[in-house]
């Protein structure tokens, strides 16, 4: 297909001067384009040189200390680090496949009509607000999760050392849940994309040797679209490592390691929210923005392999189809 | 070859099947449970006073969050009138002139990578940016903090709507001897108008329900704003505070702002989708 740059302008319709209204448009908008790199960029500074002093006196140490006391200016980010990953992990291992059944239940189960209700509602599930998912997951959720899912869990996994304490409610396993919810419809919708787009001859032929519809997706669908999957994966990671105020109502916020899921733990986007406020000391507000960096770095990183992901799929398909 | 017995192939799809259903259901179940929630607990706090009295210290009767819902409508305007034009403009950019080049590329990769970034992680940026150099919280800062978030959404919508607009299109307004810009924002954007509203509309959605950038820059405020360079009382941080706090009627008036946010968010998104649909059909 021509692109319209190829159009040869007559030379006689052209002004040739160098300030011409359209040397000037076409300036504006690479201006406005090039903004956004240099807003990454400029985080990136902002970030680091207002960590700098936390890192200056803690070193690598920073990372790998559990101790976070205001009081006595001692901070370390390890009982962020694992809280963010922890509860990322609880997220990913429930939305992931939930994700994917959603997908196949809109593209191969459901009739258009019904599909179409569906997917749009549970795209809505992106749209609500996080303060909303934590003024849920606080007063209506955390309870729920305190009464029915932990004392049921306890009694019948309590021997595993995840499921074992008291049942607060509150903690790692209900944000962890809250979280999955929130970034189900990202990957859903890549996920639907995905195989809606195999070509319908690769699932016609798996039909027409008497495949049955899961055979179809766990054997052509997803080999077929994987690349895509695994991006929509990453898309949906980045959203639930970033996720600040649904997992700060809920997560408990406690400066410590604990093996169950149930006990209250934090994340680096909840002591963000949270004590930022409290970090009157020069050295508090460092520690809290080294953590900020360190979420940075780690969004960053799954957001580049998810786009790289997402843009094999879409060049692949731009040759086959 | 004997054929394998299909009897647990079939258990497996029904299974499959089932558990797709179930799974899709779910989903709605947490949507429908949320916003019954909602409403069953925000209506009784949604009365006159509400919309129309400042916030009053707790356990005194009669409070309101006029003074948040004005300001975080003014938080959402502002930041609006920042990212549009910048976003459109990068949106022609990417859709129109940049298709092949390396720098458009790597503004479509960065633009792709800042909308995955954390709110959170903006909300530190700007206060680096303008709440230290600046010497206080603002509600300038907030705006700038919610435009950063809202620009990328806006240029890649901008950029995915501009490249449905077929070709010959622009073809036959530069064969007619009209300039690029003339072409791209009298014609091409004509026909690419219904796309880019649901953009903008999109974009406002995701900002106006926005927290943690607040938190480092707008802040929040119990009075009527004055100055644009002050801490400014937005609806979400209300919710945060409040809902945090011991105090029932606090509490009831945070159950309310969510209600508000919650049902402007998801109309924003109900209409936008609504209007692309319009344009598809």
């Amino acid at each position: 297909m021509p692109q319209a740059k190829d159009v040869v302008v007559p030379v006689a319709v052209r002004n040739r001067s160098l300030l011409n209204a359209d040397t000037v448009f076409k300036g504006l908008t690479v201006a406005a384009a090039v903004v956004v790199p240099i807003i990454i960029v400029g985080i990136f500074w902002e970030l680091l040189s207002l960590s700098w002093p936390a890192l200056m006196k803690f070193g690598w140490r920073f990372f790998v200390t559990e101790v976070w006391n205001p009081v006595t200016q001692q901070f370390g980010a390890a009982s962020s680090i694992y809280g963010t990953i922890v509860s990322t992990l609880i997220a990913m291992v429930l939305a992931v496949p939930m994700s994917i059944v959603i997908a196949l239940f809109l593209v191969e189960l459901a009739p258009p009509p019904v599909s179409k209700v569906v997917g749009n509602l549970i795209e809505l599930l992106a749209a609500i607000p996080s303060i909303i998912y934590g003024m849920w997951g606080l007063f209506i959720f955390a309870p729920f999760m305190a009464t029915y899912v932990q004392p049921f869990l306890g009694k019948y996994l309590g021997f595993l050392p995840l499921f074992s304490g008291p049942p607060m409610g509150i903690g790692m396993l209900t944000a962890g849940i809250i979280l999955a919810f929130m970034v189900l419809p990202f990957i859903t919708s890549i996920c639907r994309d995905v195989f809606a787009l195999v070509p319908a001859v690769l699932k016609e032929s798996g039909y027409g040797v008497g495949a049955t519809t899961w055979e179809v997706t766990y054997k052509i669908t997803i080999p077929y679209g994987i690349v895509g999957v695994l991006g929509g994966i990453f898309l949906g990671l980045g959203r639930a490592l970033g996720e600040t105020m649904a997992v700060t109502f809920v997560i408990g916020n406690t400066h410590k390691i604990s093996l169950s899921l149930f006990a209250p733990g934090n994340s680096i986007a909840s002591s963000l929210a949270n004590e930022f406020a409290e970090a009157t000391e020069p050295i508090y507000l460092s520690s809290l923005i080294a953590l900020g960096l360190v979420l940075f770095i780690f969004t960053f990183l799954v957001q580049v392999i998810s786009q790289i992901m997402l843009r094999r799929l879409y060049r692949g398909w731009s040759i086959k189809i | 070859m004997k054929p394998r017995p299909a009897t647990g192939r079939r258990i497996l799809n029904l299974l499959v099947n089932v558990v797709a259903s179930l799974a899709a259901s779910s989903g709605i179940i947490v949507l429908l449970w949320i916003t019954i929630i909602l409403a069953y607990k925000g209506i009784p706090a949604l009365n006159l006073d509400f919309f129309l009295n400042l916030p009053t210290p707790p356990m005194i009767p009669g409070g309101g969050l006029a003074n948040a819902i004005l300001g975080t409508l003014l938080l959402t305007v502002l930041a609006t009138v920042f990212a549009v034009p910048i976003g459109l403009l990068a949106g022609i950019c990417l859709g129109e002139f940049g298709q092949q080049s390396k720098l458009a590329d790597l503004c479509r990769f960065a633009a792709n990578v800042l909308t995955g970034m954390p709110s959170i992680i903006v909300g530190i940026f700007v206060y680096g940016l303008l709440v230290l150099t600046m010497g206080n919280f603002s509600g300038l800062a907030g705006a700038v903090a919610l435009a950063i978030i809202m620009l990328p959404v806006v240029a890649r919508t901008t950029e995915d709507m501009l490249r449905l607009v077929p070709d010959p299109l622009r073809e036959s307004a530069l064969a007619m001897g009209a300039p690029r810009w003339k072409v791209t924002l009298l014609i091409v954007f004509r026909a690419a108008r219904s796309g880019i509203i649901t953009g903008v509309l999109l974009g406002v959605a995701r900002v106006s329900g926005e927290t943690a950038p607040l938190l480092f820059t707008a802040l929040n405020s119990p009075y009527m704003m004055s100055s644009l360079l002050q801490p400014m009382p937005n609806l979400t941080v209300t919710i945060f505070n409040y809902a945090m706090s011991p105090y029932e009627d606090w509490q009831r008036l945070a159950w309310g702002a969510s209600l508000l946010i919650t049902a402007g968010v998801l109309v924003l998104n109900i209409l936008a989708r609504f209007i692309f649909g319009e344009r598809k059909s």
